[in-house]
């Protein structure tokens, strides 16, 4: 049975107005417990949208979301995430901010308990060394990486990751996506990295979504990644499937992206100007 | 240890003086000569010449009124009356200056006299507290109540009522609007039903709020012997000033930032550990904002409060040296000036330190 599933997603944000501004219409997905899927999608077509409706944060304007056989009223310690922007709180240390989401996940837990789970996830992440640090006194890397273990600490079902490395540069970017997939493959929770980076996508996920660009944004044809775990970034360069099947993501969002580009030139209505000449000897 | 300086200067809001210190290290001289320049001397240059305009402006006012009054007494007693005043004018005798803006230097002589005023004033209650120590004993002893004394208070005595006063008023004023601007900031349908109290109150004048409170703790202090001039000028300062933490308040919770308030949600934080761990951690800027606003604003309606309420205090001080109409009665007043600007200034300094203390957003204005 499927852990998450989404039926006939509808969202808007003004309903009543006759311009609705649908941002996503139509949307079906299932995904199986312990199985790593990835939402691929340009900026601007909804993704933000579509996990804050599948952590709970949003409601579907129509449609339902279901998590384990009920549908998501709220939010919930059962699905743990990892936002953009790393949402750490400022006035916290690293300690303080994953001590926070432990205190409300296992409130029944001792003192005891909780200082070592706190601590066990700190280190999963590498993170020891800072734990008594602010948040501005790490770099985004570190930062994502409390978020990371702030996220599992509440021994999340589900973890669901909203472009996580999104403001990363490339270095950073490729180590935390293998400390990702190393701590994923650890216990294998079922996990939904959305992202706009098809490499990436490729790299982490079994199974792989497009989103079309809204407006009405709905999901795509799915694409299977059967290659072997653990991937080796360098290897896979050389595998025809992988090559095949990156080639056949990129072609399909690229079409899609002249789709967009060719609906939205022609509205446009170009001023009369005529170039003037304004050197000196002109007059 | 000169960076452990540094940062201890820049704690206690004189972070003027880095370059200075920079300088005396001999660390990057030229770029600091000119720091030391844009931060300590020209500042010091502005005041010598606010010093010097201050004396241009009351010599030609002198100059002006000595001349209406020699006129005066040529019109109205004669050429000899004249040539008497303008002699004892110049001799310098306090009895026939012309009364208008004092001088720098009768200014900082008016200071000295009150300082000296407050020496005589503090001996003599040093004394008559030794003097009526024993007997107090055996009046206490015999349940009566201990002699105290009730002689005029000096300037220094006049400065620490005033600053009981906006102390009391400005915990007042915390303990009202803070927690009232918590509520507003978190329930919209409050904001919208009281937003009219807040908009009509807020711009009352001072001497408004004075009456009104004249009116409510004369009727409930009517059978008690309590200071009911303190209760009532510390109740006005607060009511007073305290709008701007209350409007400050609740907009820094209703204005927290939305990646935080997702995070609690996500993690399913219960009411309180919200509001305690991210609202109000959230918004203590523009609550201390709001904060040092009330402050200066209790600091600056307390003179005009203490004027009208008959409380002892700064403002009452004013206002007597300005009936009193003696020789230097003008001077005081502008000692009396300058030393509730500099307690405003001091007042707003400390708020700032308190706020870098607990505050997770660091300023510097």
């Amino acid at each position: 049975m499927a852990i998450l599933e989404l039926r006939n997603i509808y969202k808007t944000y003004n309903p009543t107005k006759e311009d609705k501004g649908e941002i996503l219409d139509n949307i079906n997905l299932s995904i199986e417990e312990g199985e790593f899927v990835a939402i691929v999608g340009f900026s601007g077509s909804g993704k933000t949208t579509l996990v804050n409706l599948i952590n709970g944060l949003l409601k579907p304007t129509e449609g339902e979301v279901i998590f384990k056989g009920k549908p998501v009223e709220d939010t919930s310690h059962e699905r743990g995430v990892i936002f953009q922007n790393y949402s750490l709180l400022p006035w916290l240390t690293v300690y303080q901010n994953i001590d926070m989401a432990i205190q409300e996940a296992f409130p029944k837990a001792s003192k005891q308990e909780k200082d070592v789970r706190v601590k066990e996830h700190v280190e999963m992440v590498g993170l020891t060394h800072a734990l008594n640090k602010y948040p501005k006194e790490l770099s985004g890397g570190m930062r994502q990486r409390v978020s990371v273990a702030r996220a599992l600490s509440m021994n999340p079902e589900m973890i669901i990751m909203d472009e996580p490395l999104g403001a990363l540069d490339a270095l950073t970017r490729g180590n935390l996506q293998d400390e990702i997939l190393k701590i994923w493959e650890v216990n294998k929770r079922t996990a939904l990295l959305i992202t706009n980076d098809v490499d990436e996508a490729m790299y982490m996920a079994d199974r792989i979504i497009p989103l079309k660009p809204g407006p009405n944004a709905t999901l795509g044809p799915e694409f299977k990644i059967n290659i072997e775990r653990p991937r080796n970034k360098t290897a896979l360069n050389d595998n025809e499937e992988y090559k095949k099947t990156r080639l056949e993501i990129i072609e399909y969002l690229m079409d899609l992206g002249e789709q967009q580009a060719a609906k939205s030139t022609s509205s446009y209505e170009l001023p009369d100007l005529q170039p003037k000449d304004f050197r000196w000897d002109a007059n | 240890m000169k960076d452990s300086i540094i940062r201890g200067i820049k704690f206690i809001g004189l972070g003027f003086l880095e370059p200075l210190i920079r300088l005396i290290n001999k660390e990057e001289p030229k770029k600091n000569t000119k720091e030391v320049m844009r931060k300590i001397v020209a500042p010091i240059a502005s005041v010598f010449i606010f010093i010097g305009l201050w004396q241009l402006g009351s010599s030609s006012l002198y100059n002006k009124e000595a001349a209406y009054k020699i006129e005066a007494a040529t019109r109205n007693q004669g050429e000899e009356a004249a040539a008497k005043l303008k002699a004892c004018m110049e001799s310098g005798d306090s009895n026939c200056q012309p009364n208008t803006l004092p001088s720098p230097a009768q200014v900082y002589a008016a200071y000295q006299v009150l300082l000296e005023d407050h020496k005589q004033i503090s001996a003599d209650k040093k004394a008559f507290a030794e003097k009526t120590f024993e007997m107090n004993k055996k009046r206490v002893a015999q349940g009566k109540r201990a002699i105290t004394y009730t002689g005029r208070p000096s300037f220094v005595d006049q400065i620490k009522t005033s600053l009981k006063t906006v102390f009391a008023g400005f915990l007042l004023a915390l303990f009202i609007a803070v927690p009232i601007g918590i509520v507003l900031g978190l329930s919209k349908t409050l904001r919208g039903s009281i937003n009219w109290i807040i908009q009509i109150f807020k711009p009352v004048s001072p001497v408004v709020w004075l009456l009104l409170v004249f009116m409510i703790v004369k009727t409930l202090t009517k059978n008690s012997d309590s200071d009911s001039s303190f209760i009532i000028s510390f109740i006005s300062v607060g009511l007073c000033s305290m709008w701007a933490t209350l409007v400050n308040t609740a907009m820094g919770v209703s204005s927290v930032n939305t990646d935080y308030i997702n995070v609690a949600k996500v993690l399913r934080l219960r009411p309180l550990q919200k509001i305690f761990k991210v609202i109000l951690p959230a918004s203590l800027p523009l609550i201390f904002t709001g904060l040092r606003i009330t402050l200066s604003v209790a600091w600056m309606v307390l003179i005009a409060i203490e004027l009208l309420a008959q409380s002892p205090g700064l403002g009452s001080f004013v206002w007597e040296e300005f009936q009193n109409g003696a020789m230097d009665s003008n001077s005081k007043i502008i000692v009396a000036m300058f030393v509730i600007g500099f307690i405003g200034f001091a007042l707003d300094r400390i708020m700032l330190f308190i706020q870098n203390l607990v505050s997770f957003e660091k300023e510097t204005i």
